[in-house]
């Protein structure tokens, strides 16, 4: 049997030029808020943006099939340039961030365009993408489901719960990608929970197909899920820096959740033009 | 409110080697660095495992120790309800589980860290405590007596940091399970407790200056009750103000309930947070305001 290809092809270079841009709209609303979570975003943004422009189709937009959820919310700004690129949401909706009148919050909110699930809560996502999954399959869609976790919450007990189920209902139009940066809130995750891994062995255990990638590697992630043998949930370790792209960000706990001052702000943009040019 | 807890659980965990803290990926403030350093194997971080810390500090407490469990409120006492309520409660365990940023504090992080029904949640507990500090001064001796308590488990909620000192001229000392007059009047009294009593602070200078003589309390201990001050602050006051950063439920419920039982004469008037997600951001004063928890709002309700 011919086998067509699922998922449409990547440019690396494009994918490149648009995680640029989303990198200096991050920054860019950073200015005019207290605090928000750029370097959870910044870990994330090309295995987000990989899933919206390329992976998913028609972006995910209200008319594909396809959906994603944010299970580590703390990461949506990744999220939120990305839907503005697309129109879904508006740059005064980004300008209102986290005010009064605005209708962006620091975590995703279901309701808002785009979103679909709440979340912020960490170790929810999985089981909410399990039970979407799910329901394609068993209301005769074709829907498939992405969703990126962090390594923080894979520690909730409600993740494994969620590996489980994935594999026992046999959804294999859900996709889980694990940013996996090595930090979490109190530090290096390699230092505080040793037994935290291996982790994809623990994956295949669960029944799950693997795959571990540079999760700053576009044609690398594509190129895991374009490859999977499919019958079962897939979930793609990503190996992420947490504030990939702005050397004084990169691996430094406190940008977790800073904004950063004017010249700070200056800094990261001329690294980002530097790496562009 | 957060550094006075460490600072003061580190002073007692240098004295009393049965003190634990147990925390889940929450960066320590303050002091608690100092704790982690010093005591080292009495602090623990399970991680992104919430469930985990709850289980862990009711281990430690079956075998005789006094722990405190330690995260952001929806996180301490949502996410692991059932943990708290076996576990601590039913079990009867003298843990503490500290709540960081009750209420509606953490505004812009959005509804899935609003503690905005903690207080209610807690009291529902057989044999739980809750006791919520007005300020730092107050979270000081709150910490101290969960430090030392071996009655069973306390739901202390607290602010985050840089809430005022309120309490340094209060009238009457900080007891467990009694409701603290911080001024004492004769017309009015306003009844609150947690970070929000800096606003009944606010609505009790403006009443005193268009001359009225107002009674402040802080009524701390919310579980178990002072049944009998409420009831003293009902008949002696022409009039009784609460406000509460909770929902419907709790304390004003509490002291509506006392006032028919005691068929006070005074009028009543309660202020809470509305039975409802708010899906707006902005600061913590204006995410209270659009609960209707602002002084200017409450002033022209009365
Ligand atoms: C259930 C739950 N517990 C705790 C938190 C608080 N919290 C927010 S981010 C975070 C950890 C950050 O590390 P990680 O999860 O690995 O995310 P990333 O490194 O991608 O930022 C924690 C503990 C939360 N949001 N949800
Ligand atoms: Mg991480």
């Amino acid at each position: 049997m011919e086998r067509k290809a699922e998922f449409q092809a990547m440019d690396a270079a494009a994918a490149r030029q648009r995680c640029m841009g989303y990198r200096r709209r991050v920054l860019e609303v950073s200015q005019h808020v207290s605090a928000l979570h750029i370097a959870p975003a910044f870990s994330c943004l090309e295995i987000t943006d990989a899933i919206y422009n390329v992976l998913m189709r028609d972006q995910g937009n209200d008319a594909s099939p396809d959906r994603f959820v944010m299970s580590k919310g703390h990461g949506c700004m990744a999220q939120y340039v990305i839907l503005e690129s697309q129109g879904v949401l508006s740059s005064d909706d980004l300008a209102k961030y986290c005010t009064p009148h605005g209708q962006l919050g620091a975590h995703p909110d279901y309701g808002v365009a785009g979103i679909r699930a709440s979340t912020g809560s960490l170790g929810h996502g999985l089981s909410i993408a399990v039970g979407m999954a799910y329901a394609e399959k068993t209301q005769g869609g074709d829907g498939r489901i992405f969703t990126v976790l962090s390594d923080g919450e894979v520690q909730e007990g409600s993740t494994w719960e969620a590996l489980m189920m994935g594999s026992t209902l046999g959804v294999d139009n859900l996709f889980a990608f694990i940013d996996n940066n090595d930090f979490q809130s109190l530090g290096r995750t390699s230092e505080t929970h040793p037994s935290f891994y291996p982790l994809v062995e623990k994956f295949d255990a669960f029944g799950w197909e693997t795959a571990e990638v540079n999760g700053h590697d576009a044609e690398a992630i594509h190129k895991a899920v374009s490859a999977r043998q499919g019958g079962k949930p897939m979930v793609v370790v990503c190996k992420t820096t947490k504030g990939r792209g702005v050397s004084y960000m990169e691996n430094v706990p406190i940008w977790h959740y800073r904004a950063p001052n004017p010249e700070e702000y200056q800094q990261a943009l001329d690294e980002l033009n530097e790496v562009s040019s | 409110m957060r550094n006075q807890f460490a600072e003061t659980l580190y002073e007692m965990g240098k004295k009393d080697s049965s003190i634990y803290i147990v925390v889940a990926d929450i960066s320590p403030a303050g002091s608690m660095g100092k704790f982690r350093d010093e005591c080292g194997e009495r602090f623990i971080n399970v991680g992104v495992a919430e469930q985990s810390m709850i289980g862990i500090c009711a281990g430690l407490a079956l075998k005789g120790c006094q722990p405190f469990a330690y995260t952001i409120a929806t996180f301490s006492l949502y996410r692991p309800f059932e943990m708290v309520r076996d576990d601590l409660g039913y079990q009867n365990l003298p843990v503490t589980v500290v709540g960081i940023g009750g209420g509606v504090i953490y505004s812009t992080l959005g509804g899935t860290h609003h503690a905005q029904e903690d207080v209610i949640i807690a009291s529902a507990i057989p044999n739980m405590s809750v006791i919520a500090p007005c300020d730092p001064l107050e979270v000081v001796e709150a910490t101290r007596y969960c430090a030392t308590q071996k009655k069973g488990p306390i739901y202390l909620r607290l602010g985050k940091a840089g809430e005022p000192t309120l309490t340094e001229n209060a009238v009457e000392p900080w007891e467990f399970g009694k409701i603290r007059y911080l001024r004492r009047g004769s017309d009015t009294c306003i009844l609150s407790y947690g970070v929000v009593t800096n606003k009944a602070a606010e609505l009790a200078d403006r009443l005193t200056a268009e001359g009225d003589s107002v009674s402040l309390v802080s009524a701390h201990t919310i579980k178990p009750l002072d049944r009998e001050g409420i009831a003293q602050a009902l008949a002696h006051h022409k009039r009784v103000i609460v406000i509460e950063e909770c929902a419907p439920g709790g304390l004003a419920s509490r002291v509506k309930e006392i006032a028919w039982d005691t068929e006070a004469k005074c009028t009543l008037h309660t202020f809470t947070l509305q039975d409802k997600f708010i899906h707006n951001y902005g600061n913590h004063d204006q995410l209270l305001a659009a609960h209707g928890l602002d002084v200017d709002l409450i002033a022209a309700a009365l």
